[in-house]
């Protein structure tokens, strides 16, 4: 009896450990901390940042890195990688773009859009769960396939004239509601659901333990290979979704929409936690990680540093990131 | 009644006879050291159990039922469970959720089906009190001792109510005092009534358990008796071939 009373004790004491201590042993953690602390020293240096034009500016920028972030976060969760994100941007914006143009409704472009993303993420996955190939290869040829298709596709011309639905697509990703630019919202409805996936389905649950060790979540009978497709679809879809938003708020298309994105989003998921050996990664983490490069990017415009110092700082923050990680952790794990 | 018995299994791949003519009951509640050199066999009749290999010839019976394994989820449904040597658990992820890998408990809210996080911790506490182990369920496989690791990976057997459990190599690359923690999980498998088969090299560990002991030589069955019957020398002969037969 004394024993079990001892361990029932010792969960209710981790279970109390602190809300602020295990807050703080996360990556995550410091750096939004690290995003709030620019964003208060920024409205302090300078009159721009918080002025309501700049926000809404920042804000949604962010928002298109963030939402491909959340994909990104679930394939480097199952211990792959996705580089053909940016492609599918691009592919998808196209598709849209060119159905409306010759006239479609909108209710035809969009569900076309995630239609043509849908089956990106179902050839990565294919590749990389039943033909067994390494992921970095196969996207990174679908990084060059899917934008040549776009490129097939309009001809490599600027679309800018969307037919009858041409103020409701603009709208969509252009436009506010409630005040709040829509990407922005798309984000925060996606982010949540994500977290939710993450965390409380079983879909979510064998992601993270594919991550961690996929010869154990085979055995025990977890359908690895569908599970991989899933994961591929799910980035893929992510992507197109803001390849039909950057449309609307771009107003046109050409096909270098989305060149080298998939680099921010993977430094965006990595700096908000997501580890590349798989296992690891938050929802909350992606939109973190988006938000301060965002926050970065914007800060050195705003300060007047040339732009060329973008990558600079941007890289050196996915260094540290990792690094801080790695330090906790050493620490730790004595 | 035997909880498993091997009648007259072969196994041969191509030319090669990786087993020959295997005959061994298994009774419920007992522990039984499977012993022999690299390449013996071992290894293959243990996935013979496990459903991972088909026999080429021979028969299987679970309490005297006849089964055919055509997969390690045949095998499983069966009640036969295996812990491997790597263990196959998630360091990322916390104890109950392993123990709970693959059949997680959920709960229906609305049109969601969501993890029941409360519900898996309850349960693997009850199933680490049983073991007599203190893994605590929300704890990080990562940061766990081998010892305790092993409680998760032999948790996994109770909950599926297994009655026979195969265990690869568990004592192999772990320290005296969690050799000592192990050895007592595999006596509580055996309180439960659980056959328990213990694959192994190291003989002290084989003895201080095991109820029998079986040796493998070069496929073949070359002695099957009660341990205490037996001698460490003895089974060294055996595995050998110094000594032909026991």
């Amino acid at each position: 009896m004394s024993q079990t009373n001892s361990i029932t004790d010792v969960i209710d004491q981790s279970e109390h450990r602190g809300a602020l201590s295990r807050l703080a042993s996360h990556q995550t953690f410091w750096v939004f901390m690290a995003a709030l602390l620019a964003c208060l020293a920024l409205s302090m240096l300078t009159d721009t940042f918080a002025s309501e034009r700049n926000l809404f500016n920042v804000s949604r920028n962010f928002a298109f890195v963030g939402i491909i972030a959340l994909g990104m976060t679930a394939v480097i969760a199952s211990g792959g990688i996705d580089l053909s994100v940016g492609s599918t941007v691009v592919l998808s914006a196209m598709t849209v773009a060119v159905l409306m143009s010759s006239g479609m409704p909108i209710w035809v472009g969009i569900p076309a859009a995630l239609l043509v993303s849908v089956g990106v993420g179902l050839v990565n996955g294919a590749l990389i769960a039943y033909a067994g190939m390494p992921p970095f290869v196969v996207t990174l040829g679908m990084l060059s396939v899917a934008r040549s298709l776009a490129m097939v596709l309009s001809n490599n011309k600027m679309i800018y004239e969307f037919g009858p639905d041409h103020a409701v697509l603009l709208g969509l990703g252009g436009g506010s509601t409630f005040g709040l630019p829509n990407p922005l919202i798309v984000l925060a409805a996606l982010a949540v659901l994500t977290g939710f996936l993450f965390k409380w389905t079983r879909w979510g649950q064998h992601i993270f333990a594919m991550g961690g060790n996929e010869q154990a979540a085979k055995l025990t009978g977890i359908a690895v290979r569908q599970l991989k497709v899933s994961v591929y679809v799910f980035s893929a879809v992510t992507a197109g979704l803001t390849g039909i938003l950057e449309v609307g708020w771009l107003g046109g298309v050409t096909t270098n929409l989305g060149q080298a994105m998939e680099l921010s989003v993977i430094a965006a998921a990595v700096i908000g936690g997501a580890n590349l050996a798989g296992g690891v990664g938050t929802a909350f983490g992606a939109v973190v990680g988006a938000l301060l490069i965002e926050v970065i990017r914007n800060s050195l415009i705003l300060l007047g540093i040339s732009t060329f110092w973008q990558g600079a700082f941007v890289g050196s923050f996915i260094v540290i990131a990792v690094a801080f990680d790695r330090f906790r952790n050493a620490r730790s794990s004595d | 009644m035997s909880a498993l018995r091997l009648a007259n299994i072969t196994k041969s791949f191509g030319a090669i006879h990786a087993l020959t003519d295997v005959s061994l009951a298994i009774e419920p509640g007992e522990v039984v050291g499977l012993m022999g050199d690299n390449g013996a066999g071992k290894s293959t009749l243990v996935k013979v159990i496990a459903g991972n290999f088909a026999p080429t010839s021979g028969e299987l019976f679970l309490s005297e039922r006849r089964v055919e394994f055509h997969k390690p989820l045949d095998a499983q449904r069966a009640g036969i469970e295996v812990v491997y040597q790597d263990l196959a658990i998630c360091n990322n992820l916390s104890a109950a959720s392993n123990v709970f890998l693959g059949r997680e408990l959920t709960r229906q809210i609305g049109p969601f089906q969501i993890i029941d996080y409360a519900g898996m911790r309850n349960r693997a506490a009850e199933l680490f009190a049983r073991l007599k182990s203190e893994t605590r369920p929300r704890d990080l496989v990562k940061r766990m001792s081998g010892g305790q690791r092993q409680a998760v990976a032999i948790a996994r057997t109770l909950l599926s109510d297994a009655s026979i459990v195969l265990m690869d190599e568990p004592t192999a690359a772990i320290s005296v005092r969690q050799v000592a923690e192990v050895l007592n999980l595999i006596r509580h498998l055996r309180d439960h009534g659980i056959a328990v088969v213990l694959i192994s090299h190291r003989m002290p560990d084989v003895f201080e358990v095991a109820d029998k002991i079986a040796v493998l030589r070069r496929g073949r069955l070359v002695a099957s008796k009660k341990a205490a019957d037996s001698s460490a020398e003895e089974v060294t002969g055996l595995i050998t071939g110094a000594i032909e037969m026991a």
